[in-house]
Order: structure tokens, then C-alpha cells, then sequence
């Protein structure tokens, strides 16, 4: 005799659906803990990494096309005489993707008194006398709270001008342009032609009287040794390249005279960040994942203690022990591969919503989308495990015996 | 012609504490075509007798040729396929899977053995048209009347044209009238040369049969 009892993939699957359809709410209740296990999973992963990228773009907007020259000069190198040609920033202008470049440095006043009226110095110790060469000044992204800031006309005819910053402006109690006020630094007196309220870069330039290169060179003239930096902003990406040219472009035959500041690799940052605040959440989603998985075991073991008269049954009919764990295994599978597609889905709304609410754009991998409803398939397979085992040990007799 | 059922000395001990002897060694040989009855009062051993012939049960001691082979030593696996293929059980509360069509109940019976989906349901609508339900065949189970579900799970027992068909209490949980109805069915599969074995404490049903043997406390006479 040759006969065997046998069942298509595709019969099984079926009737594996139509157990779980045979009692929606219960099936649905039951993939509730699968859902929001990978939800939390999705969402949890969507939205650091969502941050991540968010984090990264502050600094790339900023840092990213920033790089500062400094002069760190040969030791024996005079005191009068700075790395920093006259034509430094023409040069480095030439490089393609500077912005905006130009040198500053603070000025070697013998001893720097800064007064809004001749002879009067009070409260104004701590204010800051730069010399900023306009290009650097633009780099700042100056918001000007009045008047203007000063050019090229200024710097070649080395012009007594001033622009201040709004600390400094504030301490020196000019709040008016219009009637042409001067400060007074070492008793020279600088007209005021611009105040700054915010800058992005160089924070001291608030605290800062800011004259023209030129008049601060025929004034006081060159800076003192190695104090002179350079502020260059590049488009956005070119930074990189820009700082392993720059110093060959200031000056071809000793370009070691130079320390280039460049911003740090948008990469690695991301990575770190991203790592950090991860692997605790992923930690939680993990454990909400496994009381699903939990909860899937539960409700399948007690449905399988409903479904004892449906076991004897199909065992009456030929299921052979196998059949019937297959189709209980394939039950809470199916289970967990609905509550991990809705799961990601749930997921995927979340991330959305909270970067809508935080103006953020969503940013979700492939590779937690595509892989998440298979984790909740996973946590269904093995959740089924040992109900299936206990379904397919039911003596077909004793299952019969309590059809009554 | 070789005998559906030969049963050697068999017998039943449910290990104790204590050992109960559920069947008392027995000797029963059913030809192709009969209709046997097994009558006797409840806890008499019926169903061990009936979980012994429909191959879910193996004799603790002595021989069981099903079709002429000793199936009583066979493991698991081998019963069931014969389960599968040559046995059909009609149960006293119908066991129907609801929330499914007649058709589809019917169809269960083949899952296990192989059978395509298409030609399943194919014969399904036979076997309801034979037992006179071919205008319920889309009706939900859970629809239809006691006697129209006794038809169904005949349906099912019959439609994979099993050499033996047994029937526990087929009409324990129907009225006289309806009784007799699904009584007839059986009749009726026994006058086109079914081999049917039918359990049951009345003897109204038992006198059905072609032949009927009694038991009680565990002995056949």
C-alpha cells in the first residue's frame, strides 16, 4: 500500500488564512502587540534616523563651508611681517568655490581705549578692536541693524570708518547713524557707518569695533606675529577641497606656514550621532516586539485548546501530525506578517508626522521599511512554535472524545 | 473476497493506574457491502471499538487487517494516509467547520489527500448532490438545519469514496423524523455497495442494519 496523506503549500496557506478570517476580531487583537512592536521598531529607527540627517544639516550649513587659515608663520619670523600677503584673499578667491575670504586680526594697539567721546573711557574694557578685511566681514553673514559696512573704496583709501557690533555699540551708547557718531580708540576717532546685530560666524565681531585692513595698517601697522587668521566660506561641498588648496594658493613656496581649519566630515558625524541614540531605542522596540510575540504564543495556545474538536477532525480526515502544526505555524506567521505590514505602516505615519511637526524632512532607510514587516512575520513564526507542537501532539482519540 | 474488516483477538487496555480493560479481546470479520450495526449502552466500549476500525487507535494485543493488511503494527504516518484515502467518519454532532459553504466542507475530506483544489470542489458538488443537497451547495454550515448538516458531514465521509464508512451516533443529535431521513441515506449507500459500520445505542437504528452485534462492557456477542 502506497498511499500517503499529503497537502499543497498553497492548500495549507489557505486554510491557515481561513482560520485566522474564521474569527477577524480575535486575529486582529492578537496582531495588535506584533503592530505596535514594529511600529515602535519603524518609528524608532525613522525618526533618529529623521534627526540624524536633521542634526547633520545645521551642521553642514554652517561648519561645512567654513575654513579657517591661521598663521602659524616660521618661529625666527619678524614680528612686523605676517605670513599673510596683501594679496592673500585675492588669491584664495581665485579658488574655485570660495565665497566669500578676507584676513582679520586684532589690532596691536599700544593700549587699546575705546570711548564714544573724546578723552571718556568707561565700561568698555572688555570691547574687542578688530581689523576685518571686508571679504571676511561678508563670510560672517553680518545682519546689519543699521547703516552699512564699509568696502573696497574704504579699504584702498584707508578710510577712518568703523562698523560695530551691537554689543559694542550698545556699551558705547550709539543707537543713531544719522548724525555721523565716531569712537575713539588710542584717541583716533572712527565715524560709525554700521552696526551688526547677529552674525553666523566670528561671535567676537558683537563685541567688536571693526576698522578696515588698510587703516588699521597705516594706524598701527601689521599684526603681531601669528595672530592674523583667515575666515573663508565656501559653497556648500567645496570646503574640503578648498582647505587642501588653500594654503598652496597663499603662498606656493611655504605653504607649511599655514594651519588650515577644515570642518569635520558630514559622514562621521552622522554616524555618531546616529549611533549613540539608537541602541536604546532599538533596545525598547525589541522588548515591545517581544511581548507581542508573547501575546501572539498566548491567544494561539488558547485558540488551539478552542480548536481541539477541529484537530481531531482533520486528523479523522488524514492531516498527519505535521499538517497540522504547519497550519498553526502558518497562522501566527500570517499573523505576525499582517501586524508587521500594518506595523510599518503605523510607523511610517509617525515619522511622518513628527517631522511635519518639527519641520523636519523624513528620512527612512530601505533597509528598516522593506525588512519590518518580516520581523513581525519572524516574531509570528517563532510566537507559533510551541502552540504548533502542542496541536500537533493531540492524540486524534482524545480530541475526538470531547466532540461529544 | 477479502473482508474489509478482520479483527484477530484484539482488544484495548488503557494503562492504570489502574489498567482498564476497555476492550475485551474480539473476533469480527465484515465483508465488502455490509452494513454492520454496533449496539450497546454508553461507556460499553463503542467508541474504543469505533477509534479502533476508523485507524485512530491501535488493539493493545491482537490483529487488525484493514483490506486484507495487518495495519494494526503500522506507525503514525501510515494510518493516517489510509485515513486519508479509504475511511470516512460521520460524527454525532456533524463537526462541520462554520462560516464555510457546504462544498467546502465537503472538500475538506480530500485536503489531506492530494487532491487539486478545483477537482475537490468538483466532487464535492457530487457527493452533495448524491445525499440531496445539490441546492445548498454555497450555504453556509452554520445555516442549516440538524438533518441538513448530517447530510453534509455524510457528504464529506463519502465523497473520496472510502472502502469503509463509519458512523458514530449519526443520529443522536436529530429528531425521529429527521432521523429516519438521514437513515434512508444510509440505506441507500449500502444498497450501491457501501461497507458501512454504524454505532449507537438505539436499537431502532441498530435494527437498520444487516447485521448487528452487540456490546457491552467491553465484550462483542
Amino acid at each position: 500500500m502506497t498511499l500517503r496523506s499529503r497537502i499543497s503549500w498553497r492548500d495549507l496557506g489557505a486554510e491557515a488564512l481561513a482560520g485566522l478570517l474564521q474569527r477577524p476580531g480575535r486575529s486582529a487583537l492578537t496582531a495588535l502587540g506584533t503592530v505596535l512592536g514594529v511600529s515602535a521598531f519603524v518609528a524608532v529607527l525613522g525618526i533618529t534616523g529623521t534627526a540624524g540627517n536633521q542634526i547633520d544639516e545645521r551642521f553642514t550649513a554652517l561648519a561645512a563651508t567654513q575654513v579657517v587659515v591661521e598663521d602659524v608663520g616660521p618661529p625666527d619670523m619678524p614680528a612686523s611681517e605676517g605670513s599673510f600677503g596683501p594679496d592673500s584673499s585675492a588669491r584664495v578667491q581665485a579658488l574655485n568655490g570660495v565665497v566669500h575670504a578676507g584676513v582679520w586680526w586684532p589690532v596691536p594697539a599700544k593700549k587699546p581705549s575705546i570711548s564714544a567721546a573724546y578723552g571718556v573711557v568707561t565700561g568698555t574694557e572688555d570691547l574687542r578692536f578688530l581689523a576685518v578685511e571686508d571679504g571676511a566681514l561678508s563670510a560672517t553673514h553680518p545682519k546689519l541693524q543699521q547703516g552699512r559696512l564699509y568696502d573696497r573704496f574704504h579699504s584702498e583709501r584707508g578710510e577712518r570708518v568703523a562698523v560695530l557690533g551691537a554689543v559694542a555699540a550698545s556699551r558705547l551708547g550709539v543707537t543713531r547713524l544719522d548724525g555721523q557718531p565716531a569712537v575713539f580708540v588710542d584717541e583716533r576717532p572712527y565715524t560709525v557707518i554700521g552696526i551688526v546685530s547677529e552674525v553666523d560666524r566670528l561671535p567676537e565681531a558683537l563685541f567688536s569695533v571693526m576698522i578696515p585692513l588698510s587703516t588699521a595698517e597705516s594706524d598701527y601697522g601689521m599684526p603681531e606675529q601669528a595672530a592674523a587668521k583667515m575666515l573663508i566660506e565656501t559653497r556648500l561641498g567645496a570646503a574640503t577641497v578648498v582647505a587642501e588648496q588653500v594654503a598652496v594658493a597663499l603662498r606656493p613656496e611655504a605653504p607649511e606656514r599655514f594651519r588650515v581649519i577644515s570642518p569635520v566630515s558630514p559622514r562621521s558625524l552622522h554616524d555618531s550621532v546616529l549611533g549613540d541614540v539608537n541602541l536604546l531605542f532599538v533596545l525598547l522596540a525589541t522588548i515591545s516586539l517581544v511581548i507581542g510575540a508573547f501575546g501572539i504564543a498566548n491567544t494561539t495556545l488558547v485558540g488551539i485548546l478552542e480548536r481541539t474538536s477541529e484537530i481531531g477532525l482533520r486528523r479523522s480526515l488524514g492531516a498527519r501530525r505535521w499538517h497540522i502544526g504547519a497550519q498553526f505555524i502558518m497562522e501566527s506567521t500570517i499573523l505576525g506578517l499582517l501586524g508587521g505590514l500594518v506595523g510599518t505602516s503605523l510607523g511610517v505615519i509617525t515619522v511622518v508626522i513628527v517631522s511635519l511637526a518639527q519641520q523636519w524632512t523624513a528620512v527612512i532607510a530601505p533597509w528598516i521599511i522593506f525588512p519590518a514587516p518580516l520581523v513581525g512575520a519572524a516574531a509570528g513564526l517563532v510566537a507559533g512554535i510551541y502552540p504548533a507542537w502542542r496541536a500537533a501532539a493531540t492524540e486524534p482519540v482524545e480530541a475526538l472524545r470531547r466532540l461529544g | 473476497m477479502t473482508p474489509v474488516i478482520r479483527l484477530v483477538d484484539a482488544c484495548r487496555t488503557f494503562p492504570g493506574p489502574p489498567p482498564v480493560q476497555a476492550l475485551h479481546p474480539v473476533n469480527l470479520t465484515v465483508e465488502p457491502g455490509t452494513y454492520l450495526t454496533v449496539v450497546g449502552p454508553s461507556g460499553s466500549g463503542k467508541s474504543t471499538l469505533l477509534n479502533i476500525l476508523g485507524l485512530l487507535d491501535r488493539p493493545s494485543a491482537g490483529v487488525y487487517e484493514f483490506e486484507g493488511a495487518d495495519v494494526s503494527e503500522l506507525n503514525d504516518r501510515s494510518r493516517t494516509a489510509i485515513r486519508a484515502h479509504q475511511v470516512g467518519f460521520v460524527f454525532q454532532s456533524f463537526h462541520l467547520m462554520p462560516l464555510r459553504t457546504a462544498t467546502e466542507n465537503v472538500a475538506l475530506a480530500q485536503l489531506y489527500a492530494g487532491a487539486g483544489r478545483r477537482q475537490r470542489m468538483l466532487d464535492a458538488g457530487i457527493a452533495l448532490e448524491r445525499v440531496g443537497l445539490g441546492h445548498r451547495r454555497s450555504s453556509l454550515s452554520n445555516t442549516m438545519s440538524g438533518g441538513e448538516r448530517q447530510r453534509v458531514a455524510i457528504a464529506r465521509a463519502i465523497v473520496h469514496r472510502p472502502s469503509l464508512l463509519l458512523c458514530d451516533e449519526p443520529t443522536g443529535n436529530l429528531d425521529t423524523a429527521t432521523a429516519d431521513g438521514v437513515l434512508d441515506l444510509l440505506d441507500e449507500l449500502h444498497r450501491d455497495g457501501m461497507t458501512l459500520v454504524v454505532i449507537t445505542h438505539a436499537s431502532e437504528v441498530a435494527a437498520r442494519g444487516q447485521r448487528t452485534v452487540t456490546i457491552r462492557d467491553g465484550r462483542l456477542s
